[in-house]
């Protein structure tokens, strides 16, 4: 008997880590939960990048479901992300507005003119204080909102294709569906 | 060739520039300690093992300026901690808050403590006991004897 539990205590202790630490290499620390999610989006009134003598806010879109993507052109996987994004914007679905974060906006305008303009529209946010409202802390950033102006997705870093598909094309039909 | 006053007047001028690389003024040494208690005790999410006041992140520059600017305009240390958890949840809480999704972060330390003085316990009472119980009396009578021979031979 006693050697027995003598040898399953061990076994034990060495499968509890085991799980914690498999449940752990499943886990991206990078990813932090948003606490906006299912909270109104934060207003903005800022500049249009193709205009900058006309602003823009959150406000102009209620009532649509509509997608905000946080970019800058210093971003290396934004390009990575931009074909993916201009795929979404072929489709037609939602609109999907640019956050051009902490950029220059001569070589924002540059980097849209050679990769393609997949956004509605782009805002400048210069020194990145729209960004802090909205909690972002890796470019890039997309965020789903629905016809309320309620933010119901966050998404980290750059959308693949794969994310696209599984994710967020899902949520947005649902929230197109949904009423205002 | 410059005067050798005129290079002692320069270097004694630069002296206040590279002392720091954010200068803020602050109204007293209060507010400039709140300043500093408050970005130690935030964490930056871009590099998420320092806190605001060590981190070099360009994020981590633009909370510590929002954070200075938010002392000056009069707001109170519960404000500026709100303001940060609303827009970046809990995560940026050096010391989170109890609640029921990070009670295993406050109890856990306590649980494992408790467990490993249990385990303790046990293994001693029983090592205690096993030593006891493996001597019976005819093992004994012969310990009694090798202890009178080594006596005897000493003496």
């Amino acid at each position: 008997m006693a050697g027995k539990t003598r040898f399953l205590l061990p076994v034990g202790v060495f499968a509890v880590i085991v799980v914690f630490l498999g449940i752990g290499l499943t886990l991206d620390p990078r990813k932090v939960p948003s606490p906006l999610v299912d909270k109104p989006a934060p207003g903005f009134t800022l500049p249009r990048l193709d205009d900058p003598a006309v602003t823009m806010s959150p406000a102009e879109l209620q009532g649509k479901v509509w997608l905000l993507n946080v970019w800058a052109s210093w971003c290396v996987s934004c390009r990575a992300e931009h074909e993916v994004l201009k795929q979404l914007a072929a489709r037609d679905l939602v609109p999907i507005i640019g956050l051009n974060y902490k950029d220059q906006s001569d070589a924002a305008r540059q980097w849209l003119r050679q990769l393609g303009d997949p956004y509605a529209a782009s805002v400048v946010d210069a020194e990145g204080r729209t960004g802090i409202d909205w909690g972002v802390y890796g470019v890039p950033e997309t965020f789903v909102i629905d016809r309320r102006g309620v933010i119901r997705y966050k998404h980290i870093g750059p959308v693949s294709g794969a994310d696209l598909d599984e994710k967020i094309i899902p949520i947005i039909r649902r929230l197109v569906e949904e009423k205002a | 060739m410059t005067p050798r006053w005129v290079v002692i007047a320069l270097l004694l001028c630069s002296l206040p520039l590279q002392a720091r690389i954010e200068a803020l003024q602050f109204e007293d040494a209060r507010q400039e300690q709140r300043y500093r208690n408050l970005i130690a005790e935030l964490r930056c999410l871009v590099c998420q093992n320092q806190n605001l006041a060590d981190s070099n992140a360009e994020l981590a520059q633009d909370l510590r300026q929002q954070t200075y600017e938010m002392i000056r305009k009069g707001a109170s240390d519960d404000e500026i901690v709100d303001y940060m958890v609303k827009r970046y949840g809990d995560f940026v809480l050096y010391r989170p808050p109890v609640k029921t999704n990070t009670a295993l972060l406050w109890i856990g330390p306590f649980v494992l403590l408790g467990a490993g003085l249990v385990t303790l316990i046990v293994f001693a009472r029983r090592r205690g006991r096993a030593a006891a119980a493996t001597l019976d009396d005819a093992e004994r009578e012969r310990v009694r004897r090798l202890l009178d021979d080594e006596k005897e031979s000493v003496s």
